[in-house]
């Protein structure tokens, strides 16, 4: 049977075809696609990478997103409440400052009062003393404008003096 | 499917007493040394597909048959030029086997001749070299970051990117210098596979379901892999570790089983493109067999033998893609092993 033996014509022929095509294919063929599509695939791998670590850090810039909002709503409502705490105590201190004033203002007038009153006292007395004594002069001039009425009065004096003297019972 | 086959191979040893005269097939008479004239040789004509020969058969025209000669080329006290038509002016003959043998002697002389095979090489050849080179070209004026492969780039680049990554999973880090080789082997094989299952031309020959071709492929790979080796890849046949006793023994084994292993890759290609040729033309052939007996039966078988050939080519269609895979799968692992290092 010549179907397993192997004729050397074609043998031959076929080295020769093969080599020069495997040749020609190893120079211009097959490296340039190989090599064109592995650089795609590499930048394929790259950009799905590269799309993760996007995502990636995206989920993190989310929930920082999301702890500064809670932290600034945090904040707010703190500042909220200090504000409301502060007003209250200003509001506060304002009336008790405001009663202290007018209670010393209320004082103070009333020192005034008590010491106008007092001066004016003063003055109504010493103006009563004056007239006392004009008048006292008055009815002294008319009375001792004679002998006997100058010695009933001296005695008088000593009379009251005298009483005067002794403690009060 | 195998109770066909066996009915058409007792059909075929049927038809060699002829039953009756029937006008038979355009194939039986077309060779001058066809016995009965009448009679089909199923062997004959299945051999004249699955062979070699000195022009390309096309059909036959009105009892004339049509053919592009072939020029035949011998080397013997010098070169010689013929056609096979001419090969009796020129001193040469043909053996029982239809090989051109110098007719004053009777020796074969060194026949280089562009026979059917040869010339369906250079034509497969040229087709592979134009398609990848045309794939090549697009990637080179293509931006691939840019765009998706179309047209012959998109045909072509998953079967090469298939065969580079099989390369990447068996030979290992420099798998890149093999992976061509590995891409040209596949290619060849499966674009020859498939124009084996045409028909016609320009398919029709019968190539990698030759024994020659399939020897050279795998010759091919046992080059590549014995001229790679690694240092560890030869302490392992030369010197493996293993008990002294089987120290002596090793060596032979290991030789033994490198030069297997092309063996084993030939015969597997070779073996079963052919009997798929084989088979298609035996259902091919039970049609004209069946002729004979009438409309009835002939006809009956005929849609038989119709469907099966349908079933059989499809099934070839298979073949032809599992063995071309297998063949580059098993180079690519034959290289890795070859590529392996101290672990």
């Amino acid at each position: 049977m010549n179907l397993v033996t192997p004729e050397f014509g074609l043998l031959f022929w076929m080295v020769v075809i093969f080599g020069i095509v495997f040749f020609l294919l190893a120079k211009f063929g097959f490296p340039v696609i190989t090599d064109m599509v592995d650089k795609r695939s590499a930048k394929i791998e790259k950009s799905l990478k590269d799309a993760d670590e996007i995502e990636a850090r995206m989920a993190a810039w989310k929930v920082e997103q999301a702890q500064m909002l809670e932290k600034a709503r945090r904040e707010q409502s703190e500042i909220l409440r200090q504000a409301t705490e502060t007003k209250a105590k200003i509001v506060a201190d304002a009336r008790t400052q405001a009663r202290e004033e007018a209670d010393k203002i209320l004082a103070e007038a009333k020192l005034q009062i008590e010491a106008e009153k007092e001066s004016a006292l003063r003055d109504v007395r010493k103006e009563v003393a004056l007239l006392a004594v004009q008048v006292a002069e008055k009815v002294l001039r008319q009375e001792l404008s004679d002998e006997g009425g100058q010695r009933a009065f001296l005695d008088k004096l000593v009379d009251e003096a005298s009483e005067s003297d002794r403690p009060h019972s | 499917m195998i109770l066909a086959f066996l009915i058409s191979l007792f059909l075929q040893t049927a038809a060699i007493q002829p039953a009756s005269v029937m006008p038979g097939s355009d194939r039986a008479s077309e060779t001058p040394d066809q016995v009965g004239g009448d009679d089909i040789d199923v062997a004959e004509i299945i051999f004249e597909h699955i062979g070699d020969e000195y022009e390309w058969h096309i059909t036959e025209w009105k009892g004339k048959p049509i053919a592009i000669p072939l020029p035949c080329i011998v080397i013997d006290d010098g070169v010689h030029v013929f056609t096979a038509h001419h090969a009796e002016e020129n001193g040469y003959t043909f053996n029982e086997n239809g090989k051109l043998i110098n007719a004053a002697t009777g020796k074969r002389p060194i026949d280089i001749s562009i026979t059917k095979n040869v010339l369906s090489i250079m034509m497969s050849s040229l087709l592979l070299l134009i398609v990848i080179l045309f794939t090549a070209r697009w990637y080179k004026k293509h931006d691939v970051m840019q765009e998706a492969p179309t047209g012959l780039a998109a045909a072509v680049e998953p079967l090469v990117m298939m065969v580079h990554d099989i390369a990447k999973e068996n030979i290992g880090p420099d798998y890149r210098r093999f992976s061509t080789y590995l891409c040209m082997a596949f290619l060849w094989i499966l674009l020859n596979n498939f124009l084996g299952i045409i028909p016609f031309f320009p398919g029709g020959a019968n190539l990698t379901g030759n024994i020659a071709i399939t020897l050279v492929l795998a010759l091919f790979t046992f080059f590549t892999v014995n001229l790679h080796g690694t240092k560890h890849y030869y302490k392992e046949i030369f010197n493996p570790d293993v008990p002294v006793f089987l120290k002596p023994i090793m060596p032979v084994i290991e030789v033994f089983s490198a030069f297997m292993k092309p063996v084993s890759l030939t015969i597997r290609l070779f073996a079963n493109m052919l009997a798929g040729h084989i088979m298609i033309l035996s259902m091919v052939c039970v049609i004209f067999i069946m002729a004979k007996y009438g409309p009835l039966l002939g006809g009956g078988m005929t849609v038989v033998s119709v469907l099966f050939g349908v079933f059989l080519d499809a099934l070839e269609c298979l073949v032809a893609f599992i063995q071309a895979y297998v063949f580059t799968m098993l180079s690519s692992i034959y290289i890795g092993l070859a590529r392996a290092h101290e672990d």
